[in-house]
């Protein structure tokens, strides 16, 4: 089974700081991390490696700093590495990074299963696992908690739901993004690590992926973040003071006005 | 402090620092509480690759020495030293075939061990013999082509979760501690067997029985090294092994500094966070001079012990009763820092304090240590 992983470098959750000049994220000095769902999608392209052999080729879109969330991944045991990476595609909005993750997989050449984490902790949209299972035009099964089987070229799965869990069938290829209740991600192995240390990393930009230039980064997005803003405190507090019967009157006193 | 690493130190510093605040930390004070052994735990270790750290690559092991899995042992010390014993402890059965098994021997056991797919146990200690090694009763008879073993050892780390055993058994009574020598016997093993579980006062997650050996035949080529070698051996294996008791005690040290200061910074009285008064401070201050003293003795130990010289009897017992008493001392007071909250089980130093004593006495007593570099010391003035 030959598995793609996509993965996104994203800060770490732990360390997160607005700039209140300007209400954006604050990302110097804080530390970057693999995004945490998609850990758990790494872990599982590895045990379905491990049961069913092939390959586990993990995919990220980032500035080449992310080659470092890439590593991590080969060291934790996936195989090859590749790195889509450009300035044009900065600013992409998850309809540009579903296009250029779609393209750059469609360089990869045959693949059985992608799998992704459900969301990114910093965007949170969950969009891109879907989206790009409908650029490459295979089906997708969202909020994957288990992989039951695999029989006669389809997965069977348990997808979580509010209330309890769906079984369903993908025939592959196909898409799954993965919940966290799937699997408890390992750490990494010493052989893992002088494997990822050495390993070359795979790089591809917009010419190599032959993408549309207009369908890049923030001119191919079709969302725009106009103004981030934390959402102003403006109740009032007060504190009544007295008998019980005294508080109560004041705050008819003070409820009067609105009613 | 840097200690100058190299970059495949840091990488095994860095699996080590996962593993114990991924899997290690959160689990610890429930299995602490149901003395159960950590087997999820190991296998991650062992799935990490950090079982053969000092095994030599022909045997599937890393090939790095005694510094490499103290530095392993630190981390793991420092979330767990049940957990950390437990791993540590396959590494002492492991060391007698390491240093006396023939090849065939090596080949057959270590691969395995190297892998963790097999856990390994080192068996001393009996009812009668601890400090004093000539106590031993356990017998070993030449019956054809095999060997019987016949006593019982006791509190025998791993035992019961362990597949592989380096047992001392007499073979020769009339030669005192020349008459003693060493077996590797599987669990397997017709007549061998575990009595039940010990209850300690600390690293409770660590498996602590008898082994019980009942007419126990094992093949003749299980003798490790050769007849009479036994206590050499044993020494040998526990000149080596003890800078890593030492380190848990650096790791445990540290958790427990780490711990103290947190929450000196945290509680407030008098108006004030507990670490702007003096009395805490100085105590603070102690705890971390005598956590550093220890942390470079036993690094400087480990490295020096490598290259096997006179003095390595001297250099791991020092650095064993050092490391050691430290940490009794610094885990005592990093309970008097938390007071009340130090003395609940709901806050982890109360363990910490219950599982520094062990490292005081077990793999030769902190006295017994201090009579080993006396005796050195007084041969090296001659």
């Amino acid at each position: 089974m030959n598995i793609i992983v996509c993965i996104k470098q994203v800060p770490d959750a732990k360390d997160v700081r607005l700039d209140p000049k300007t209400n954006t994220m604050a990302r110097e000095g804080v530390e970057s991390i693999m995004n945490p769902f998609d850990r758990h999608a790494v872990e599982e392209g590895v045990r379905l490696k491990e049961k069913h052999g092939g390959t586990v080729t993990v995919i990220s879109m980032g500035p080449p700093q992310a080659e470092a969330v890439l590593r991590e991944a080969v060291s934790c045991g996936a195989d090859e590495a590749v790195l889509v990476s450009d300035r044009a595609f900065a600013g992409a909005d998850t309809w540009a990074t579903t296009y250029t993750l779609g393209k750059a997989i469609e360089k990869l050449g045959q693949f059985d299963l992608i799998l992704c984490g459900k969301q990114a902790i910093d965007g949170d949209t969950a969009q891109v696992g879907p989206g790009l299972a409908k650029r490459l035009n295979i089906p997708y099964v969202s909020y994957v908690r288990k992989i039951t089987g695999f029989e006669n070229g389809a997965l069977q799965l348990h997808r979580l739901m509010d209330d309890g869990y769906d079984e369903v069938e993908i025939p592959l290829p196909g898409l799954l993004t993965v919940v966290k209740e799937i699997n408890e991600p390992r750490v990494p192995s010493l052989k893992g690590k002088m494997k990822a240390k050495g390993l070359s990393i795979k790089s591809l930009n917009a010419e190599d992926i032959d993408a549309d230039v207009e369908s890049l980064g923030l001119p191919g997005s079709t969302t725009q973040v106009v103004k981030v803003f934390a959402p102003e405190f403006k109740g009032e507090r007060a504190m009544l003071e007295g008998t019980v019967d005294e508080q109560v009157a004041q705050l008819i006193n003070k409820l009067e006005p609105y009613l | 402090m840097d200690y100058f690493l190299t970059e495949e130190q840091q990488m095994i510093v860095d699996i080590a620092r996962q593993i114990t605040d991924e899997k290690i930390i959160p689990q610890r004070a429930e299995l602490d509480e149901k003395e159960e052994f950590a087997t999820d735990i190991l296998n991650d270790i062992a799935q990490a690759d950090l079982y053969g750290l000092y095994i030599p690559e022909e045997y599937g092991g890393f090939g790095g020495g005694c510094f490499e899995i103290v530095l392993a042992l630190e981390q793991f010390g420092r979330g767990c030293v049940a957990i950390a014993t437990s791993f540590a402890a396959s590494a002492l059965g492991a060391y007698p075939i390491l240093l006396s098994g023939s090849e065939e021997m090596k080949q057959k056991y270590m691969p395995d061990v190297a892998s963790g797919k097999k856990r390994a146990a080192f068996a001393l200690t009996e009812a009668n013999a601890g400090s004093d090694a000539s106590g031993i009763q356990t017998t070993a008879v030449l019956d054809g082509d095999e060997w019987v073993l016949n006593g019982t050892k006791q509190w025998i780390t791993n035992a019961g979760e362990a597949q592989i055993y380096s047992v001392v058994a007499i073979t020769d009574k009339s030669k005192g501690a020349r008459g003693a020598s060493m077996f590797v016997v599987e669990d397997t093993d017709p007549g061998f067997s575990c009595g039940p579980k010990e209850k300690k006062m600390g690293i409770r997650a660590s498996a602590t029985c008898e082994l019980i050996f009942k007419d126990c035949r094992i093949p003749k080529d299980r003798l490790i090294g050769r007849q009479g070698l036994g206590f050499i051996i044993v020494m040998k294996t526990l000149d080596l092994s003890r800078p890593g008791i030492a380190v848990l005690g650096v790791g445990l040290g540290q958790a427990a500094l780490d711990e103290s200061v947190t929450y000196a910074k945290q509680r407030v009285q008098f108006g004030k966070p507990i670490i702007s008064f003096q009395a805490i401070q100085h105590m603070l201050a102690d705890m971390a001079i005598q956590l550093e003293a220890s942390r470079a003795l036993v690094y400087a130990a480990a490295k020096h012990i490598a290259e096997h010289p006179k003095d390595m009897s001297k250099a791991s017992s020092m650095c064993k009763v050092f490391a050691t008493d430290m940490a009794m001392k610094v885990t005592t007071d990093a309970v008097q820092v938390l007071a009340g909250y130090g003395y609940m089980r709901e806050y982890p130093v109360e363990k910490m304090m219950r599982d520094a004593k062990i490292l005081q006495i077990y793999e030769g007593t902190n006295q017994i240590q201090r009579n080993v570099i006396g005796q050195e010391l007084n041969k090296e003035y001659t």
